[in-house]
C-alpha cells in the first residue's frame, strides 16, 4: 500500500523523507539539466554575489520534492501538479557530509480521484521552498 | 522600467525538438537521486503501465530552460543574466515525460510586474510531444533587478 493510501485512511500526515545533498550532487544536476551557474559550483562565483557559498539549485531541490510525492503516491506518473517558490537558497558544504533537506506532507482536499499534497522542505531547520504544493493521483 | 515595455503577452519561436533518450532520463533520476528502477527499467515501467521509462516530474524543466534561455538572451528584450533571479516554478502535467519523445517548448510572457527596482517576468511555457499534444504546462516566474538599483 502506498503512503497516500494509508494516509487516506489512518489521518493526513506522509512519512518524513529526508535527503542528502553534497557537491557532487550539483556538479550530476548541473550535467544532467544544463544549468551550470557557477554560484552552484565556484564558491568564489558563490560569494561574489552575495551568497554565504556554493547553494544547490533550486530546481534541484523542488526535485527532491518530486522524489517525496513519486515515494508517497508509488509513481512518478502519478504527479498531477507540482509548484513551488524559491524562497531561500540551500547553502552546500565542500565536505563529504553536505547537507540533509528534509520533506514532509499533509495530505488534502481529495475530491474525483486526485488528492492535494502540501510540503514542507526545510533545511538546517528552515523553510527553503514556498508555497509548495501538488495535486497527486489517487485510486478513488 | 529595466525590461521591454512591450514584452506582455510576446510568445517566441517554439524551442528545436529536443529528444528524449533513455540515457537521459536515468541520467537526470540519478543526478537527483532517485533511486526508483522505473526509471531505468523499460519492462518495469511498461508493467506499472508507462509507455517507456518516465522522466522524474521536475525533467521537464530541462526544455523549459532552453525556451527561457532565449528569451534572456533576446537583445530585445533588455534582460541582464546576471541580474535574474528563478522566483517560482510549477508544473501542470497532461502525462510524464517518456523517453522516445521529441519535445517543444513555447514560451510566452503572461505578465511583468514592476516593484521596488524587480520586474517579475511571469511565463507560461508549453511543451508539446511530435503529435503535438500537450504533455506539461510549465509556469516559470523570473525576477529581474533592474540594473540601476542593481548593487
Amino acid at each position: 500500500m502506498t503512503a497516500v493510501a494509508d494516509a487516506l485512511r489512518t489521518g493526513t500526515d506522509l512519512p518524513t523523507q529526508r535527503y542528502r545533498l553534497t557537491r557532487a550532487h550539483l556538479v550530476a544536476y548541473a550535467g544532467a539539466s544544463g544549468d551550470q551557474n557557477p554560484i552552484h559550483w565556484s564558491d568564489r562565483v558563490a560569494t561574489a554575489v552575495g551568497l554565504p557559498g556554493v547553494v544547490a539549485h533550486g530546481m534541484l531541490t523542488m526535485a527532491l520534492g518530486g522524489r517525496a510525492l513519486a515515494a508517497w503516491t508509488g509513481d512518478p506518473g502519478r504527479v498531477l501538479e507540482y509548484g513551488v517558490r524559491f524562497t531561500r537558497p540551500v547553502v552546500v558544504p565542500d565536505d563529504d557530509d553536505g547537507v540533509e533537506v528534509t520533506v514532509d506532507g499533509v495530505l488534502g482536499e481529495v475530491a474525483e480521484g486526485r488528492a492535494r499534497i502540501d510540503l514542507t522542505v526545510t533545511s538546517g531547520g528552515a523553510k527553503v521552498l514556498g508555497q509548495a504544493r501538488a495535486t497527486v493521483a489517487v485510486d478513488a | 522600467m529595466a525590461v521591454e515595455g512591450g514584452l506582455a503577452g510576446r510568445t517566441f519561436d517554439p524551442t528545436p525538438p529536443y529528444e528524449v533518450g533513455r540515457a537521459d532520463v536515468a541520467r537526470f533520476a540519478a543526478a537527483v537521486g532517485e533511486t526508483d528502477p522505473v526509471h531505468v527499467d523499460v519492462a518495469l515501467a511498461r508493467e506499472r503501465g508507462h509507455r517507456d521509462v518516465p522522466a522524474p516530474p521536475t525533467y521537464p524543466i530541462v526544455v523549459a530552460f532552453v525556451a527561457m534561455q532565449r528569451l534572456l538572451a533576446d537583445p530585445s528584450v533588455g534582460i541582464e543574466l546576471r541580474n535574474v533571479v528563478h522566483v517560482e516554478q510549477r508544473f501542470e502535467y497532461t502525462r510524464p515525460v517518456y523517453a522516445g519523445d521529441v519535445l517543444v517548448a513555447t514560451l510566452s510572457v503572461e505578465s511583468v510586474r514592476a516593484a521596488a527596482g524587480t520586474d517579475l517576468i511571469a511565463n507560461r511555457i508549453e511543451i508539446t510531444d511530435a503529435d503535438g499534444a500537450l504533455v506539461c504546462t510549465a509556469r516559470a516566474t523570473l525576477a529581474h533587478r533592474a540594473p540601476e538599483a542593481a548593487a
